[in-house]
């Protein structure tokens, strides 16, 4: 079934809290509604569920994969033309270790601003109800609801203290 | 004590966003004189890569000279961003957050010129490709990793990609900002960079967690990036004053005083350019030059330690070289300025409240610091070389030319005007950061007085 998206705008962050309370109240799904601030707020500041995350999995599996990159690179490109030096081993780890350390990090890193963004559930340029004030300090409480119930979702805002409410 | 007023969200993204959304007059002149020298450098370049290095001062046997020296100059300033976000972002420092970004942005612009440096540098740029690509397929010959110049870019390559996306990541929230508050090209741009953000809570606990993540993650790279960049000298054995276990640590410690010191210029700057005097203040220069007073005395003490320890071997080359490098003309007067510039006047300096709290005192200090900090590795590299050899008939000299002091105004201007032209289009201070401070930020009546407090969350 086709949802709208509907948002409140609250000046006080007291009011969206309230709007939260409510919204929790009428049974609605957790995952349907969320807040919008422009500045980060204190966890569940506004009632809302502390959102949890798996984002420590990335630079670990990012780790991994550099490692055993660099490994076979630094591996590989040594035997592919050996240079003999001073009787000492073809593989000389020492200077293995300097670049598999590197290409290891460098791996961890993307790989975590890979987690970032899917973690933050970004990109998404299909956000719904949006208001350009909420970045001016406005909170806003956005609804996901399913047709025919959007009168009652709008008065459950209104009642919360809402200056103002849109649809998306 | 709170040296500024309290604002409210409006005012911060008005005040914030002035260089980003409005063209300040200065503005197109300062890019326009910057870019005068950016150009003239590309110029003086074209003419080096044409007539060859006979147009430098290198010669046998001095063959690394200014533009080494001005690379691994520019590596240091590098180490301003991660010593600034990272480390004080994981010790919660709360005087970090109009800090973050400049210094974020310093290094990702420096790490971007002292890469140009090994290209001016080889004469001949093309065959810089050899060093870090795989080439001629046809036979497998491939790049020789047990040289230190395919550490340096495998190093400095992974510190500018992380660097880059720390300063992409933590630029999201005011991405969103500046498309709320932009119209045309400029919002689709916004739009399209900030991938949509909204600002919900998860969006927020990540950008909290992704903080202290890629802080813990690009540490250890700040780390490795300059003691690999030392192991350029510190592996060649039978140079005077380059073979040194102490050099990674040296470097490194050298490389944060000198970048910290870069970051006090720019936000001195940032306060006067932009007129950010409610977010840049005395508390945030007092805080610094404590912290650029540890790292002083820390960077001092490697220095003096690096000279003790060779002397103590009394062994004849290294103690003619350390006459040289220290009692004979000119790198005698070098190295009484570079002490004087790096420490002794600056360090002092700090140790007044007044100072501390000067930004103009401030503004001069730091300048002193990184002319210093140059002469610093322009010591450790040339008299070494000069000296290499072990026939005084091999010994020579090096003198800059026009052309390599041409490069070297070249990478300060190209520095700027980046950093001019990304002011244009984004914040330099974070507004998230100057507006959560203002979350968490109250004031607490104790007795009679009234203190400010800043709140944290329970990890």
């Amino acid at each position: 079934m086709a949802k709208t998206s509907i948002l409140g705008l609250y000046e006080d962050p007291e009011d969206g809290a309230k709007a939260m309370d409510a919204l929790h109240a009428a049974n609605m799904d957790p995952n349907d509604f969320d807040v919008l601030t422009g500045t980060p707020y204190p966890e569940g500041a506004f009632g809302e569920h502390v959102p949890q995350h798996r984002l420590f999995r990335f630079p670990v599996f990012g780790a991994m994969v550099g490692f055993t990159l660099a490994i076979v690179f630094t591996a590989a490109t040594q035997l592919a033309w050996p240079i003999v030096t001073g009787g000492k081993p073809i593989l000389a780890v020492p200077a293995m270790l300097i670049i598999t350390y590197e290409l290891t990090m460098l791996s961890a890193v993307v790989m975590t601003v890979i987690g970032i963004l899917f973690e933050s559930r970004l990109p998404n340029f299909n956000p719904g109800a949006y208001d350009t004030r909420i970045t001016e300090g406005l909170i806003g409480v956005v609804v996901s609801v399913e047709e025919g119930r959007e009168s009652e979702i709008e008065a459950i805002l209104n009642n919360a203290g809402a200056m103002e409410t849109k649809r998306a | 004590m709170r040296q500024g007023r309290q604002l409210d969200e409006i005012r911060v993204n008005k005040e914030l966003l002035n260089g980003a959304l409005e063209t300040p007059a200065w503005w197109k002149w300062a890019v326009l004189f910057f870019a005068t020298i950016v150009v003239t450098g590309f110029v003086v370049f074209g003419i080096q890569t044409n007539k060859g290095l006979g147009v430098t001062g290198l010669s046998r046997p001095v063959f690394w000279g200014a533009y080494i020296t001005t690379f691994v100059f520019w590596v240091g300033i590098s180490h301003a961003g991660i010593m600034i976000s990272a480390i004080l972002r994981l010790t919660q420092a709360e005087w970090r957050r109009p800090v973050t970004r400049a210094a974020e942005l310093l290094t990702v612009f420096s790490l971007l010129t002292a890469l140009s440096f090994p290209v001016i540098h080889a004469g001949r740029p093309w065959r810089i490709i050899y060093w870090i690509f795989p080439y001629d397929f046809a036979r497998g010959l491939w790049p020789n990793i047990r040289s230190p110049l395919i550490w340096d870019p495998a190093a400095i390559g992974t510190y500018l990609t992380g660097s880059t996306l720390f300063l992409y990541v933590a630029l999201l929230p005011d991405l969103g900002v500046l498309r709320d508050r932009t119209t045309g090209w400029r919002h689709a741009m916004y739009g399209a960079l900030s991938l949509g953000w909204r600002g919900n809570p998860r969006q927020w606990r990540l950008q909290t967690v992704a903080g202290v993540l890629l802080s813990a993650l690009m540490l250890p790279i700040f780390v490795s990036v300059h003691s690999i960049v030392s192991w350029d000298f510190a592996v060649t054995p039978g140079v005077e004053g380059w073979n040194s276990t102490i050099f990674a640590p040296y470097f490194v410690i050298g490389a944060v005083h000198s970048g910290v010191s870069a970051v006090v210029t720019m936000m001195a700057l940032m306060r006067w350019l932009w007129k950010w005097d409610n977010f840049i203040r005395p508390e945030h220069f007092d805080a610094l030059a404590r912290l650029l007073i540890v790292v002083a005395t820390a960077w001092f003490g490697f220095t003096v330690v690096e000279i003790l320890f060779s002397l103590y071997t009394l062994e004849g080359p290294e103690l003619a070289f350390r006459d040289m490098q220290i009692f004979q003309w000119p790198w005698s007067g070098m190295f009484v300025t570079f002490l004087l510039c790096a420490f002794f006047i600056p360090v002092t300096m700090w140790l007044f409240k007044s100072v501390r709290s000067s930004i103009v005192l401030m503004f001069w200090t730091s300048i002193l610091v990184n002319i210093g900090m140059w002469l610093e590795r322009f010591l450790i590299i040339v008299p070494s070389l000069a000296r290499k050899q072990p026939f005084v008939y091999t010994w020579g000299s090096y003198q800059p030319s026009i052309v390599e002091f041409t490069m070297m105004a070249w990478s300060f201007a190209f520095v700027a005007m980046n950093m001019l032209l990304f002011a244009r289009f984004f914040p330099l201070i974070p507004l998230f950061e100057s507006k959560e401070s203002m979350v968490f930020t109250t004031e607490m009546k104790i007795g009679r007085t009234t203190i400010p407090a800043v709140l944290r969350e329970q990890e």
